[in-house]
């Protein structure tokens, strides 16, 4: 039914990924980060971690497409 | 402390809503049919339906009030998911999906018509639609409160807001787009957790650093103290937990609820059907370390860091203030009432326990995370008004007006009517959540109606689906006569400290004294489960059965057993249900 939904989960958290990354890296060494999250940088760590999760999502959507495509091909010739 | 979004943190939020409206106006070009509307064409794959199922239950009571209770009662908390979720997922996917599902119902009181009759079907229809918008009202109250603290919104914009994109996305897409956005929630929700409760249990010195700060051994264990209900906070005792929570409550809920039926009815096929609530039970199973846990850890840990003497607020974000922690606990600030002063109650001021969630993420996300922070907490208010939204119009539409009032219109006309239901079920919430603010009492009220409603439901289905003598006469007596057994059990009796009124005790004589409001609360529902079950059975004796013929598919003893061809043994349901319920021993066992 539809789309695959792999593909909104993949790209909106490699947006959200290089976004937060990107931010994190900008801000390295700033105080909100002694303030709120125990010095560690979590932008930087949990916007690669995003990163890495929308990637593969929309890895696994390209996958899942190749496999229905080969599929669809198979019915065809089968009906040729 | 103050909530510091800046604008990164919109940024992330204006993307989220971009990405919930898209795949609603994706999912538009394939609804062409009511049953691609309201049905998902039954046509999704299991490990969607399967996340569907726990994110259409993860709304804000989920996220907000189990932190709450976390807060407030410890890891015993976890009985809500590990007694109170768990089993009746793996009952209602092993055993009762086969007649959901294979009964071709469209829905859950159309079940209810095809197993016993009209007047049953109308009972659950009717309470089923008013329920589901007013608890939809109840949580875009709750959402426009928080987003007026924690992003300086107004009330009234929160609301149109949220509505106003929850409609754009149920309206064009249906139940395909509610489901997939639940998908999306999911991860939003798990993936803006986890380091809440990664950076809380780090700073609160782990697991058994956060025991040393609660400082009592009853907070900390899950079962060690059910003995006797003084000896926990919950003020509950084994027994009820187990019958009261685990048995009547829960099967009640995850097997009788169209709002979660409905997911694993848009399945692809019976076997996906059957797996949907075994897949969601994973997850479910994991969800107290991230929601429970950040509210424990709030009660014991400090507004300033112990890394950083860095000024309290640096950037000021317009709109939002300060939220003032001066005799709260930890980062949980008291209650105060409508002009800003603390609530007091026998001397002690009142803790606004729904705010420990919000607070954590206040207290450790700098900007950047906070902005994912805030659109899992969206997200879930959402997918939870959402979830309501398309289980009313379904219902609305195939139960109420096909039902009673036009029954002979064209397929093109229901769907118009689906959409016309999703704009009005969303308009009554508003409206409801209006109510909620003004009356907080008639929102009480309301959900007490509700919770005597629900309560001898599973007595019903239970019945209808292994007992093929139940009759629609003896179903809808039970209905009726539950209910008023719960009615007549909550008005005689109190928890211990309150005054008579919604809390009980309203029929004017108390014959007995709980220990606490949840106790109450778990044998109103053993006692309603067990007036119903009596009484269905007995009326059933008296009067006349329907012949086996019409009962084929719909009852235990009529239907074949479903037969898993073509699965791996590890995708096979009881193949699942067996891991699932070895894990739950084992978090039982550990948490013990």
């Amino acid at each position: 039914m539809g789309f695959d939904i792999r593909w909104p989960i993949g790209m909106m958290f490699s947006v959200f990924g290089l976004l937060v990354g990107g931010y994190g890296a900008a801000t390295q060494g700033d105080q909100m980060y002694a303030r709120h999250s125990l010095g560690i940088n979590v932008n930087l760590w949990w916007g690669i971690a995003m990163l890495l999760f929308g990637v593969a999502m929309l890895l696994l959507a390209r996958r899942g497409a190749a496999a229905a495509r080969s599929a669809n091909q198979m019915l065809n010739s089968e009906r040729n | 402390m103050r909530p510091h979004p800046h604008w990164i943190d919109y940024s992330i939020i204006a993307i989220y809503f971009t990405f919930v409206l898209g795949i609603g106006y994706v999912l538009k070009k394939y609804m062409k049919t009511s049953a691609d509307f309201f049905l998902s064409g039954r046509s999704i794959p299991a490990w969607i339906t399967g996340l569907a199922f726990l994110s259409a239950n993860l709304g804000a009571q989920e996220v907000i009030g189990m932190g709450a209770s976390g807060a407030k009662y410890g890891i015993a908390t976890s009985h809500f998911y590990w007694v109170g979720a768990i089993p009746a997922m793996v009952f209602v996917g092993l055993f009762m999906m086969p007649f959901y599902y294979g009964s071709r119902a469209r829905s859950v009181p159309e079940y209810l018509k095809l197993r016993f009759d009209e007047k049953t079907r109308g009972l659950n229809a009717i309470s089923f639609a008013v329920m589901t918008v007013f608890s939809s009202g109840v949580s875009m109250y709750a959402m426009g409160k928080l987003l007026q603290l924690l992003l300086g919104w107004d009330f009234n914009v929160a609301i149109i807001v949220s509505a106003l994109i929850v409609l754009a996305y149920t309206f064009l897409g249906g139940l395909t787009s509610a489901i997939y956005n639940e998908v999306l929630q999911f991860f939003l929700i798990v993936i803006g957790f986890i380091p809440l409760t990664y950076l809380g249990l780090k700073d609160a010195g782990g697991w058994d650093g956060l025991k040393a700060r609660i400082g009592n051994d009853a907070m900390v264990h899950s079962w060690k103290y059910l003995g006797s209900p003084s000896a926990n906070p919950m003020g509950v005792e084994w027994f009820s937990m187990l019958m009261g929570l685990g048995f009547v409550l829960s099967f009640g809920y995850w097997c009788t609820d169209f709002l979660v039926v409905q997911r694993a009815m848009a399945a692809d096929s019976m076997t996906s059907a059957r797996r949907t609530p075994l897949i969601a039970a994973f997850p479910k199973m994991l969800f107290p370390f991230l929601v429970i846990l950040p509210g424990m850890i709030a009660g014991v840990v400090s507004a300033a860091s112990t890394t950083g003497n860095a000024p309290a607020s640096a950037a000021v974000a317009p709109g939002t203030s300060e939220i003032s922690l001066q005799g709260g606990k930890g980062i949980i600030p008291p209650k105060v009432d409508e002009s800003g002063n603390p609530l007091i109650k026998d001397g002690k001021m009142v803790l606004d326990y729904d705010l420990a969630t919000p607070m954590m993420l206040v207290r450790y996300f700098p900007s950047g995370l906070l902005g994912l922070g805030l659109c899992a907490l969206m997200a879930s208010f959402m997918s939870g008004m959402a979830g309501n939204t398309t289980a009313f119009n379904s219902v609305w539409t195939y139960d109420i007006y096909q039902g009673y009032i036009n029954k002979t219109a064209s397929d093109h006309h229901y769907l118009w009517m689906g959409r016309a239901a999703t704009v009005f079920g969303l308009a009554i919430a508003v409206a409801a959540a209006y109510i909620a603010r003004q009356f907080n009492n008639i929102m009480d009220v309301l959900q007490l109606v509700f919770a005597f409603v629900n309560a001898p439901l599973f007595a019903t289905f239970l019945l209808g689906m292994f007992w093929k003598r139940a009759t629609g006469n003896g179903a809808f007596c039970g209905l009726l006569s539950g209910t008023a057994a719960a009615a007549m059990h909550h008005g005689l009796t109190l928890p211990v400290g309150s005054a008579p009124g919604v809390k009980g005790g309203f029929l004017g004589l108390v014959v007995h004294q709980y220990p606490s409001e949840m106790a109450q609360n778990f044998w109103t529902a053993i006692c309603a489960w067990t007036t119903c079950f009596t009484v269905t059975i007995l009326i059933s004796l008296l009067t006349k059965p329907r012949p086996d013929a019409e009962l084929k598919g719909l009852v235990y003893a009529l239907t074949d057993r479903p037969k898993d061809v073509g699965l791996q043994w590890y995708q096979k349901p009881a193949v699942l249900a067996v891991v699932v319920m070895t894990v739950l021993v084992v978090l039982n066992w550990i948490f013990w």
